[in-house]
């Protein structure tokens, strides 16, 4: 099956998977294994390497930002340049939704992190490369989000203690 | 962005951030599963608020790398929820965890379509977007109606369109045959590229992308909705875009999708198009001149991302040799480029680059670069690149260098590439070797460096060049000799080593260093240090020598004997030692010479090697492989195929319109000449035997006589005789039609080295031809020098008002310049073992084409120049022959033989002539002829 997009993992210079998606079906074991490997391939490479790695029938496109390794498997023929400008498209994204985006926002909001990818990627293939509509589609859902929390608040949850 | 959604679930993650160790993770973890999972089983009041909490704990859980086997009926619970935010966290549950689960699998679907139907467009997309990112058989089944028309429906809004058309993509993916579109959306869908909205077109063109795969006729009007809107897109301002500018650069994902689109068509037909389409390529190539507008990053890689597709759709459509070499010039430019990323994607496209025959040669200019690249890069993936393009870019010329530097790389070349260097090396030095000692010699050095990994096709093929080359025998035993004198020898050369001297050790023999004795003792010493596999080998080995020196047959048959092979624990040494030692006692001295032959020569077929490469690089490989022979190849031998196929387009009214203008190929036109009128061409006596039936892929090969052009319009006809080096020729131009032909002007287009190595001198043509007439243009073509390329034609004319053009190549090959020359078998010999130098000798085993017939092969020998000498070769089967090759400046002897073997359907043929480069040509020449 031929998706342009197969994968993209985000980790931490610690090798701490945050975010995965998968475009193509694989068994969890396999994801873990492909992601233990991987990990420690693009972590033993060097500041000035080229982003685009070989691996397996595969090529790899990466590129880190402070403390995080946003990384996308893609078909060798595929356009690495392009991937590369999408993983930077989805930070801005990022940056701007969360404001200056750090690793600690992905880890306590990874739904929302996965809502922006949808809005941005889908089934592995670019849909919306406009900044505007993506952010306008998640603001439109948090609006809807306030909306139905003002509805149902509970104290307990409030407090914390459910 | 808005506070905090789930208190709780903060609060879970601060808790689990703050355990010290992996062991009370693991304990919070526990804790809160347990809490859950009663939650879920004890509380049927659970309101969806907090159902969608714990489902979301559980994701965060899974997430961090543990196993949940629970939670997924509340997971699809909220799928019917009517809250937004609750079917979302469904939907991303079953999307992350149940993707290829078949649980429940009819109750999601459920819930999907009831969301697909709901005319939210909120819920709808949720719905669409969890199809496009797990969709399976199932739902492409239960689909195939509804999201079509939600993409095709005049009410649907712009982001559901967007979401239909990557649902369809993945649908499609997963499931082609479940997927059933409607031929009659097929233009509907075409036209989506042509969509205002620029998120609709950049997710539509993924969708058609794929369809045309499948089918792409039906999709061809896409084509020019494509060009049209990448012209309107490259040729604005980037302000024009708002916010689908990115950096600068106008929508470079739409841009680029659109040129992989294209990529999937031959070049557009229609001339408008086409023009259109090489405007846009020409404007991508002039911006990535023009000074960046930015100095971030993100604006070049986004220009250079929309340039390098731009690229990749010139070398798809591989006929603008203009766009090619401007292609090539640009990333010549990025291989000097500061940016890592951008020298290996240079790299990376100089390779395709490098296959095109119109590049090939622009390609190699950047050698030296490519070399200093694999010599100074940091990163190994940008090395390999360098590799890739060496092996790509690599042909006749430059062969000697680029192995030589391969070689040299690959002492300290990363393990991971070691082999497919080594096959690379081995290829490359076999297929442009002109003198096989080099190869040899390569093949060693190689096997020395990185015997770990040559591969087994490796050195079977080092010996099926030996078995099958008999001039490098007597070499190859030498310098394998010389490398097993080393004092450690890696075990692949021990295994071609001992191949080799136990077929060809007799031939060095005489040198007191390699006595018999000496070779076998040298074998022998390496001999226990060997695997099983090798002692099998070289128990053969040991076999042959007592053939070939019958003074040691004594200390081989102790080596038989010997317990540890004649009681060998391992079954094959055992029985190759018994069987071995039974033979050597038993048998005749002439028995043993038949059993114990030298090795007949392979069968010629693929290499192994190259089916070797593909395996191990099965996407890349296997066209950078294969492709640059096809166009390395291509020069020398696409003049005669190209000539004849313009033939053969222009041919089928020639024969019934008139009987007067016949060809010369066919038995009826001899009769026809024999009455000739005076339209037909002149009969023709050529001193060989008319052969008019004899088979040929190359006009005028054979014949002093040929039609070298023909059409509706015109036949041209040439009649040539030789001279030592000069050839008179004349040149008969005959009108098929019943009107005039005026205003008839010809060249000869002579280019590169032809220029100097021919001359003419042509009568000019007369400018008119009456109805059904011929004229004649006579005049000399001197040889300056053994020329390689065909000569063009070029010839104009009006018929009728309408100006004509006709370039062809005219069929002058090298060999109408040599004389045939007799001899007895002594001087033949003679002059035969003179010519022993590397370059002198040409020799190819190829297949039949035509049927094996004597005669045929004797009347081709003939005509093409040279004699046929009987009695000379001891197998009458066989053909030898001599002939003198004029040039201007020099004579050159030319003496060939050709060996038919009519059980294996091949032939030998080994040209040697007095000039370096000459035997290669006419090898070329006649490879394909028998």
């Amino acid at each position: 099956m031929v998706v342009i997009i197969q994968f993209i993992l985000l980790f931490s210079r610690q090798g701490k998977l945050r975010l995965q998606k998968w475009y193509t079906s694989q068994t969890e074991k396999s994801k873990k294994k492909i992601t233990r490997e991987l990990v420690a391939t693009v972590l033993a490479r060097k500041p000035k390497m080229s982003s685009f790695l070989e691996w397996k029938d595969l090529k790899i496109v990466y590129k880190r930002y402070a403390s995080l390794y946003f990384c996308c498997a893609i078909e060798q023929d595929d356009n690495e340049l392009l991937t590369l400008e999408t993983i930077h498209r989805y930070v801005e994204l990022l940056d701007k939704y969360f404001g200056s985006v750090c690793e600690l926002d992905i880890i306590f909001n990874f739904e929302k992190a996965y809502f922006i990818f949808d809005e941005f990627i889908l089934g592995g293939e670019i849909q919306e490369t406009s900044k505007k509509s993506v952010l306008k589609a998640i603001n439109d859902q948090d609006v809807i989000q306030e909306e139905e929390l003002e509805e149902k608040r509970s104290v307990l949850e409030d407090l914390g203690l459910a | 962005m808005r506070g905090d959604a789930m208190r709780g679930l903060a609060v879970f993650i601060s808790d689990i951030r703050n355990c010290k160790s992996r062991e009370a993770e693991l304990r919070r973890i526990n804790k809160e599963l347990t809490n859950i999972r009663q939650r879920f089983r004890a509380d049927k009041t659970l309101d969806g608020y907090q159902k969608k909490k714990y489902v979301c704990k559980l994701l965060f859980i899974f997430l961090l790398g543990h196993d949940i086997d629970f939670g997924y009926m509340e997971a699809v619970n909220l799928l019917s929820s009517n809250k937004y935010t609750e079917k979302q966290i469904g939907y991303l549950f079953i999307s992350v965890i149940m993707n290829s689960s078949t649980e429940m699998k009819q109750l999601i679907i459920q819930n999907i379509r009831n969301d697909i139907q709901s005319r939210n467009p909120i819920f709808i997309n949720l719905a669409l977007q969890c199809v496009a990112n797990i969709g399976d058989k199932e739902m492409a089944t239960a689909f195939t109606q509804e999201i079509p028309r939600l993409l095709i429906s005049g009410d649907t809004i712009d982001p559901v369109k967007q979401s239909a058309a990557l649902c369809l993509l993945r649908l499609h993916r997963t499931s082609p045959e479940s997927l059933q579109l409607n031929t009659e959306w097929t233009a509907r869908i075409i036209h989506l590229l042509n969509d205002q909205h620029l998120g609709v077109a950049t997710a539509a063109v993924s969708l058609i992308d794929a369809l045309v795969k499948r089918n792409p006729d039906e999709y061809k009007g896409c084509v020019n909705l494509a060009v049209s809107r990448l012209s309107r897109i490259v040729t604005s301002s980037y302000t024009d875009f708002q916010d689908y500018t990115y950096y600068f650069v106008p929508a470079p994902w739409l841009c680029v999708k659109l040129l992989r689109l294209l990529q999937n068509y031959p070049p557009p037909d229609d001339a408008s198009v086409r023009s259109r389409l090489n405007e846009c390529l020409d404007t991508i190539l002039n911006k990535a001149q023009e000074p960046l507008k930015s100095k971030k990053v993100q604006h070049s890689n986004a220009r250079n991302a929309v340039l390098f597709e731009a690229i990749n759709l010139i070398i798809h459509m591989d006929c603008e040799s203009k766009l090619l070499v401007r292609a090539c010039n640009q990333l010549g430019q990025f291989l000097l480029n500061r940016e890592t990323n951008l020298r290996y994607l240079a790299l990376e496209s100089m390779c395709l680059l490098a296959t095109s025959e119109f590049s090939h040669d622009a390609v190699k200019k950047h050698q030296e670069t490519v070399i200093n690249a694999l010599k100074s890069e940091r990163d190994v993936s940008v090395r390999q690149r360098a590799v890739d393009l060496l092996y790509a870019m690599c042909d006749r010329s430059n062969a000697e260098d680029i192995v030589q530097e391969m070689l040299t790389y690959l002492e300290t070349a990363d393990y991971t590439i070691r082999e497919e260097m080594v096959l690379k090396i081995a290829i490359l030095s076999e297929k442009y070797a002109i003198d096989y000692k080099w190869y040899l010699d390569i093949m060693l050095k190689l096997i020395r460096i990185a015997g770990d990994f040559v591969s087994e096709e490796v050195w079977y093929r080092v010996i099926q060049v030996v078995v099958n080359r008999t001039d490098v025998q007597s070499y190859a035993a030498k310098i394998a000799f010389e490398a097993l004198q080393a004092p450690a020898c890696h075990e692949n050369m021990i295994k071609v080593a001992g191949y080799i001297l136990g077929e060809y050790g007799n031939l060095i023999a005489l040198d007191p260093r390699s006595i018999p004795m000496i070779q076998f003792d040298l074998i022998h010493s390496k001999y226990h240090l060997c695997s099983t596999t090798t002692r099998s080998l070289l128990l053969s080995t040991y076999m042959k020598f007592i053939n070939l020196f019958p003074e040691i047959k004594q200390y081989v048959q102790d080596i038989l004997r010997h317990d540890s092979n004649y009681r060998s624990s391992d079954v094959e040494i055992q029985q190759r030692a018994t069987e071995y030692l039974r033979l050597s006692e038993i048998c005749s001295a002439t028995v043993l010479a038949t059993v114990l032959e030298i090795m007949p020569p392979y069968p010629e077929k693929q290499s192994p090697l190259l089916v070797r490469l593909k395996q191990k690089k099965p996407l890349t490989e296997a066209e950078t492989s294969s492709e640059p022979f096809a166009a390395t190849t291509a020069n020398p031998e696409d003049g005669p195929k190209l000539a004849e196929s313009t033939i053969h387009l222009n041919q089928p009214v020639q024969q019934q319109q008139n009987g007067l203008l016949l060809s010369f190929d066919t038995l009826e036109s001899n009769n026809s000449f024999n009455d000739a009128t005076s339209y037909s061409l002149p009969s023709i006596s050529s001193p060989a035997p008319t052969s008019s039936t004899l088979q040929s892929a190359k006009k005028l090969l054979f014949k002093n006589s040929d039609i070298i052009f023909e059409n509706d319009l015109l036949q041209i006809g040439i009649k040539v005789e030789v001279a030592k080096h000069i050839l008179g020729v004349e040149f008969y131009y005959g009108n098929k039609t019943n009107s005039n032909l005026t205003n008839i002007a010809n060249t000869i287009k002579v280019t590169g080295d032809l220029e100097s190595d021919i001359r003419f001198n042509i009568e000019p043509i007369k400018t008119g031809i009456d109805p059904k007439a011929q004229i004649k243009q006579s005049g000399t073509i001197e040889c300056l020098k053994e020329f390689q390329e065909l000569p063009i034609i070029n010839l104009s004319f009006y018929y009728g008002n309408v100006l004509q053009k006709v370039d062809f190549l005219f069929p002058l090959y090298v060999n109408k310049f040599i004389e045939r020359a007799e001899m007895d078998s002594n001087s033949f010999f003679l002059r035969w073992r003179n010519l022993d130098k590397p370059g002198q000798e040409c020799q190819k085993i190829f297949p039949a084409k035509y049927p094996m017939m004597h005669d045929d092969c004797r009347q081709k020998l003939e005509g093409f120049g040279w004699s046929n000498l009987t009695g000379i070769d001891v197998n009458a089967d066989n053909f030898c022959g001599a002939g003198i090759l004029h040039t201007a400046s020099q004579q050159i002897g030319c003496l060939y033989r050709l060996e038919p073997n009519k059980q294996a359907k091949m032939y030998r043929l080994t040209v040697r002539a007095s000039k370096d480069g000459v035997a290669n040509r006419l090898v070329e020449l006649l490879d394909d002829e028998f």
